[in-house]
């Protein structure tokens, strides 16, 4: 079984159709690279994963580990194992980030019936996760996001993902707004969550992440649905020859 | 003649919405007839066994208050209160109390432990009786501090907590009765000095009616040595709760003191209308700290305690300091300005306020800072909240008189709105009579946005849980300059009465 399986997913927003009959398997284990043109549905498939309000489904179904996600919250979708890494992480003043950080494990594994962490143990799991994405502890003094560069915000979304430990991560153009050193970090970070228990759904418009993210397959999203798939060259195939002939595909 | 009541040993829960204080505890009490005039306040004065002085300010504030109109300024609105429908006296009986914890009915001490009273002090306010030198046993310890309470229960103080203790101090911490008894002399020279008799409407009836409430006096050079706190609970139906705290810092003392509030729910509005002053004089510090969490009506709007308080410090002394931190997160209305007359060269005031309104609740609070001495510095942050039906406006003045060389005042004021039907509103005036005066004002309004929400929900918080996070955040300023044992229960108040805001 398929670790998050999407069938004839269609979604409107504001009563504009984005997604068009999206169908999609993600194994468990397995990296998944979603990549497309401005405006195909990425983020939408992204927020409606993850349960963001104002996207309607008006048909189609979506199976996480078997369960229907789309008629849970986004936290008990959070709880059971679904993560977001946001494309613009929001900032929450005066909250520290390491309260933020303690509130949302101890939140999950209150939903997951399991006891909340020591602070001992916690703050040496933080530690240990945030001296690897270089995260100083300053920063995590720090309110969430708050002033932090936009690599600053990224490793801070992969230390979120470290820490709580999801089955499937959904980054959502996690390479936008870095430099090729930040870029490294952030992909070292993820490559180091890798287990044949956890999946990921890599959303990008770039082949360049996945030259540091190396993926299994590679989906080609086109006005709302998977126009093509294939192995990691598919990538390479977009970044010289553009999307130009998959939307003309689906035009015509 | 006094009203008697049924007694039911009992703990009766009404329909309380949110609010996790609303239960009555029906115990037999001793009235004063319905209604105001001459008789009353003499009943009142008998009952306290007053100095003929103290009848006599009080039959003057009456005449007074007689020839009062109530103001009207205020950005909230409520039907007229008819004041001869109320009572002006009600105290508990005083009966045998149970011997200990355990001969008292647990959803009492449950309910205690929510109110986030310490066991000790529970002890005291159940009227748990205990032999003598039976009291340090540090069970009244709150995070290894200890903290003296006392209980005003209606119109009298019911119990008042290491009051040997600090006696050893000199310091003199009692119901202001006793102290009208004990240390006339001090009360007749401090009361009515800050708020005058003839101050305000509210002010002027408390003045005439006033039952109870603390009375504080630390002598010169002597700090404290713990927290003092008031816990004022309306019972009574129809019963006006006023309260009188007089609060006085002899030269190079300290004092912090928190006071805590709480009401049973009921469809008609409760009159709260206390008088708090405090005198600090040369080089002597008050910090007087406020959880406010009385009865804010139900979902519809209906019942709710009307809250019309004047508080106000008098930095009589040079390099005198007084501190207001306020957490207010009950009452139907609040009509409410913690003020410092900053009359001592070098004196220092300060307000820290964080107003939470949500449901039907209006809130109309602030401060005047008032700069009369040289090199006066005041300092506002004020945090507003508002969610549901409600409306919070913050209305401040800062004067600077002629003689206030070099006064400095900053104030940060800033607002948050929870929702679609809420409003938010600052209402700042700012005087200074003098070219040396430096006022700053910032003030903010912001939303909490619904990517924001979903980013902590995407991370395994509860919609309530995300509101409540972020709402911390933005009042954290102010819960630092609580003292620590209450700034855990104050966010988890937050938490409570944000509760059913969103969605």
């Amino acid at each position: 079984m398929a670790l998050l399986e999407i069938k004839n997913l269609h979604v409107e927003v504001d009563g504009k159709q984005i997604l068009n009959g999206l169908s999609l398997a993600v194994e468990k284990g397995q990296i998944a690279a979603i990549m497309g043109p401005n405006g195909s549905g990425k983020s939408t498939l992204a927020h409606v994963l993850a349960g963001k309000a104002d996207y309607e489904v008006t048909s189609g179904q979506v199976l996480f580990n078997g369960e229907d996600l789309l008629a849970m919250s986004p936290d008990e979708r959070a709880a059971k194992g679904m993560f977001l890494a946001f494309q613009y992480p929001l900032e929450i003043p005066g909250v520290a980030t390491m309260t933020f950080l303690r509130t949302a494990l101890n939140a999950q594994r209150k939903k997951r019936g399991e006891e909340e962490l020591s602070p001992p143990d916690f703050n040496r799991r933080v530690f240990d996760v945030a001296a690897k994405l270089e995260i100083d502890r300053d920063m995590l003094r720090r309110g969430v996001n708050v002033g932090f560069s936009g690599g600053e915000k990224k490793r801070n979304e992969v230390l979120q993902m470290a820490l709580l430990e999801p089955k499937l991560c959904v980054l959502d153009e996690t390479d936008s707004g870095l430099d090729i050193d930040a870029l490294k970090v952030v992909a070292e970070g993820v490559n180091r969550l890798r287990s044949p228990e956890r999946s990921f759904v890599l959303i990008t418009h770039y082949q360049r992440l996945l030259n540091y993210i190396i993926p299994d397959v590679v989906h080609v999203l086109s006005r709302g649905r998977i126009a093509r798939s294939g192995g990691k060259e598919l990538a390479h195939e977009l970044e010289a020859r553009g999307y130009a002939q998959y939307q003309e595909e689906l035009a015509s | 003649m006094p009203a008697v009541q049924e007694t039911v040993d009992q703990v009766r829960r009404i329909d309380v919405d949110q609010y996790k204080y609303g239960f009555e505890t029906l115990i037999e009490s001793d009235k004063a007839p319905r209604g105001l005039n001459d008789d009353v306040i003499r009943f009142i004065s008998a009952k306290k066994n007053e100095p003929q002085w103290m009848l006599d300010w009080r039959l003057e504030a009456y005449r007074r208050w007689q020839t009062m109109r109530e103001p009207t300024w205020a950005k909230v609105h409520y039907p007229p209160i008819d004041y001869q429908d109320l009572y002006y006296y009600s105290a508990p009986k005083k009966k045998d109390g149970p011997k200990s914890l355990d001969e008292i009915d647990p959803e009492i001490l449950e309910t205690y432990r929510k109110l986030g009273i310490p066991l000790r002090e529970q002890e005291v306010l159940l009227g748990v009786q205990r032999p003598a030198g039976d009291d340090a046993d540090g069970e009244g310890q709150t995070n290894g501090k200890r903290v003296a309470v006392d209980a005003v229960f209606d119109s009298v103080s019911v119990a008042t907590t290491f009051k040997e203790e600090l006696g050893k101090a000199g310091v003199l911490f009692m119901p202001i009765s006793e102290a009208l008894q004990e240390h006339p002399e001090l009360v007749k020279k401090y009361l009515g000095t800050v708020v005058p008799v003839t101050d305000n409407f509210f002010a002027t009836l408390n003045s005439a009616v006033f039952s109870d409430g603390s009375f504080v006096y630390v002598p010169p050079g002597v700090r404290c040595p713990m927290e003092l706190s008031t816990y004022f609970r309306i019972n009574e139906r129809n019963t006006g709760q006023f309260e009188r705290t007089l609060i006085i810092a002899d030269k190079g003392s300290y004092v912090s003191y928190l006071e805590g509030c709480t009401a049973p729910s009921r469809d008609e509005n409760q009159l709260h209308a206390a008088v708090v002053e405090l005198i600090a004089l040369d080089d002597a510090e008050i910090k007087y700290s406020t959880i406010q969490n009385w009865y804010p009506g139900d979902r519809e709007g209906k019942g709710g305690v009307y809250n019309f308080v004047t508080k106000r410090g008098d930095c009589r002394g040079a390099r005198s300091k007084i501190s207001w931190t306020q957490l207010e997160t009950g009452s139907a209305i609040t009509w409410k300005y913690p003020s410092c007359i900053l009359r001592g060269d070098d004196s220092r005031g300060e307000f820290y306020s964080i107003a939470i309104s949500n449901g039907h609740q209006q809130v109309d609070s602030g401060t005047k800072m008032l700069h009369l001495g040289k090199n006066t510095i005041s300092r506002i942050i004020s945090k507003g909240i508002a969610a549901g039906k409600s409306q919070n406006t913050y209305r401040g003045l800062v004067s600077a008189h002629r003689k206030a060389k070099n006064a400095r005042n900053f104030t940060n004021c800033d607002s948050l709105l929870i929702g679609e039907k809420c409003g938010a509103h600052t209402v700042p005036y700012i005087e200074a009579k003098n070219s040396s005066a430096v006022i700053e004002h910032e003030a903010t309004t912001s939303k909490i946005s619904e990517d924001t929400l979903f980013y902590c929900m995407q991370r395994g918080l509860s919609q309530e849980e995300a509101v409540a996070l972020v709402v911390n955040g933005f009042v954290k300023d102010v819960l630092q300059t609580l003292p620590m044992e209450f700034a855990v229960e104050a966010q988890k108040l937050i938490s409570v009465s944000l509760e059913g805001s969103v969605g």
